[in-house]
């Protein structure tokens, strides 16, 4: 059974002009032209399903829609059209620390930081130590958030996120922080969850990573998949793309009109629910 | 999908907001005793001295009055911002974003039982005992909060896509003190409008509390039917406008 299920998913962004004003609406309203946007589309008609145990990797230039597509797997946002199915618990580790405040202690952080990675008390209490132990900050572990390095707050962070086990991680470029030795860590961390089975989905710049670490990568170019393979291969054909774009870019990709050329979409009514909701 | 426990998140986030507030303040709940107190005598003060009044226990009239003010309005102003506050962790975490405005109401509680501590206090110096009709405080009290959360989720969810939502809240915040009976009794108000003005669910439950506290007498049926008619619809409408716009976070955010 697949894990993540991507069918036949679209994203438009639609271009706001600072649209968040009620004179903005009010014009909206009263204007004809109310039901029509301009947009563009972050991801266009993309399919692909990872299996158990599988570790995908996105590769593509900004504003590929790497990005989008990991929100969409977490359910942060909703496709415009298609669907995505998730057999699984996710943490998605899109921004390590978040709601992390300077005034609260580490301790008080990292229980805060749990129990929005969706630990319940138990096993907050369960892994405590675990936590403190990996991040190496029992010293200043009560002192407040302000007083610590970038480098300590990260790791408190890394090491909360990686102990909430989860089936699926979903990785925004955070293999690796802090020092050099605690990069070191960082890496052997995230390799024993790989091998204890759990399946990940990264996104990442560094080819370095997605050769070592995926087993498979998935080319991600103006919101269009252009190659789905083994990491090795891809990571290849991706390196050559950027040192050269004149290129001709990997077979199944239909290299129709430039996607940057803006749609219209109707702003209403073209949402579909995603069915697993 | 996220798979955490809602009640445990909700409660730490509560924590969290109280622990942020009063680390900073060297005097604590101090302060939070202090500007109802202020208030109290300052308007007792131009309302019996300055202009003439009889309403009986008046400090307590406007006790129990400012409180019950300044917590609808605090916890409303704070949950209207809140999800709009805490973009950056709704935009990385999959929870259910109704726990944002809900937690950020139920922040407001701890403040609340403080200072309801403190008329209790004063109850007492005024020669008013506790009374079986107190048992009713906690029923008007929870209509009042399911209130405040269906407008909370309505307001916050709003605020996303109309940022002038939050100078809209606070206009009707001004206008509302005059539409409760603090610095007049409910009496006062015209006969025709009463049934309308027993709509105003902060009127209500000043109505409420006075009836309990200060006439030891339980609220009238009438009052109570209407603080949970209106407490209901609030809720389901919050909840419903909240799920409609809540789809347009991810971008707006």
């Amino acid at each position: 059974m697949s894990l993540i299920s991507v069918q036949g998913v679209s994203k438009i962004f639609r271009h706001r002009k600072q649209k968040s004003l009620l004179r903005d609406h009010l014009r909206d309203m009263v204007s004809q032209s109310s039901n029509q946007e301009e947009g563009f589309y972050a991801l266009r008609d993309v399919s692909f399903t990872v299996q158990a145990e599988e570790a995908v990797a996105l590769i593509g230039a900004n504003g590929a829609g790497k990005s989008t597509m990991l929100a969409l797997v977490s359910g942060l946002a909703e496709p415009d059209t298609g669907s995505i199915q998730v057999n699984g618990t996710i943490a998605p580790l899109l921004e390590l620390g978040s709601g992390f405040h300077p005034d609260l202690t580490g301790r008080e952080n990292l229980i805060m930081n749990a129990a929005i990675l969706g630990l319940n008390e138990k096993q907050t209490k369960e892994r405590f130590q675990a936590i403190l132990d990996f991040s190496e900050l029992a010293d200043f572990i009560d002192e407040p958030l302000r007083t610590y390095s970038s480098g300590m707050v990260l790791r408190l962070a890394f090491s909360i996120a990686t102990h909430c086990d989860p089936s699926i991680l979903i990785i925004d470029e955070i293999l690796g922080v802090g020092d050099s030795n605690f990069q070191g860590k960082c890496q052997h961390r995230i390799e024993g969850l790989r091998k204890e089975g759990k399946t990940f989905l990264v996104v990442s710049h560094s080819t370095y990573t997605v050769r070592n670490f995926c087993n498979r990568a998935i080319w991600l170019h103006h919101g269009v998949v252009v190659a789905d393979g083994p990491a090795n291969e891809v990571a290849d054909a991706y390196e050559a793309f950027m040192v050269d774009p004149s290129q001709p870019l990997p077979g199944n990709l239909i290299r129709e009109a430039p996607p940057e050329a803006p749609v219209t979409v109707a702003a209403k009514g073209r949402r579909q629910r995603r069915s697993d909701r | 999908m996220w798979t955490g426990d809602y009640f445990y998140l909700v409660r730490k986030l509560v924590i969290k907001d109280f622990t942020i507030r009063y680390r900073h303040m060297s005097l604590g709940i101090f302060w939070s005793l202090l500007n109802p107190l202020v208030m109290m005598a300052v308007w007792t003060y131009v309302f019996t001295t300055i202009f003439r009044n009889s309403i009986p226990h008046f400090p307590l009239h406007i006790l129990s009055g400012v409180i019950t003010f300044n917590f609808f309005t605090v916890a409303w102003q704070s949950a209207t911002t809140s999800v709009l506050d805490n973009a950056g962790l709704i935009k990385r975490n999959p929870f259910r974003r109704e726990v944002i405005p809900i937690a950020s109401i139920l922040s407001n509680v701890p403040h609340l039982l403080i200072q309801l501590g403190l008329l209790v206090v004063f109850v007492f110096i005024g020669g008013l005992g506790m009374n079986i009709h107190w048992l009713w405080l906690p029923v008007v009290w929870g209509l009042e909060l399911l209130c405040l959360i269906g407008l909370g989720l309505a307001c916050s969810a709003i605020y996303v896509v109309v940022r002038d939502m939050r100078y809209i809240v606070e206009s009707i915040n001004l206008v509302l003190f005059w539409v409760v009976p603090i610095v007049y009794s409910f009496d006062m108000v015209p006969e025709r409008m009463r049934p309308l003005y027993q709509f105003n669910p902060i009127a209500a439950l000043i109505l409420a509390t006075h009836n309990i506290v200060l006439q030891g007498r339980s609220p009238s049926t009438i009052l109570l039917a209407k603080l949970a008619a209106v407490s209901v619809i609030s809720m389901v409408l919050g909840l419903i406008i909240f799920r409609r716009v809540e789809r347009k976070f991810y971008e707006y955010l």
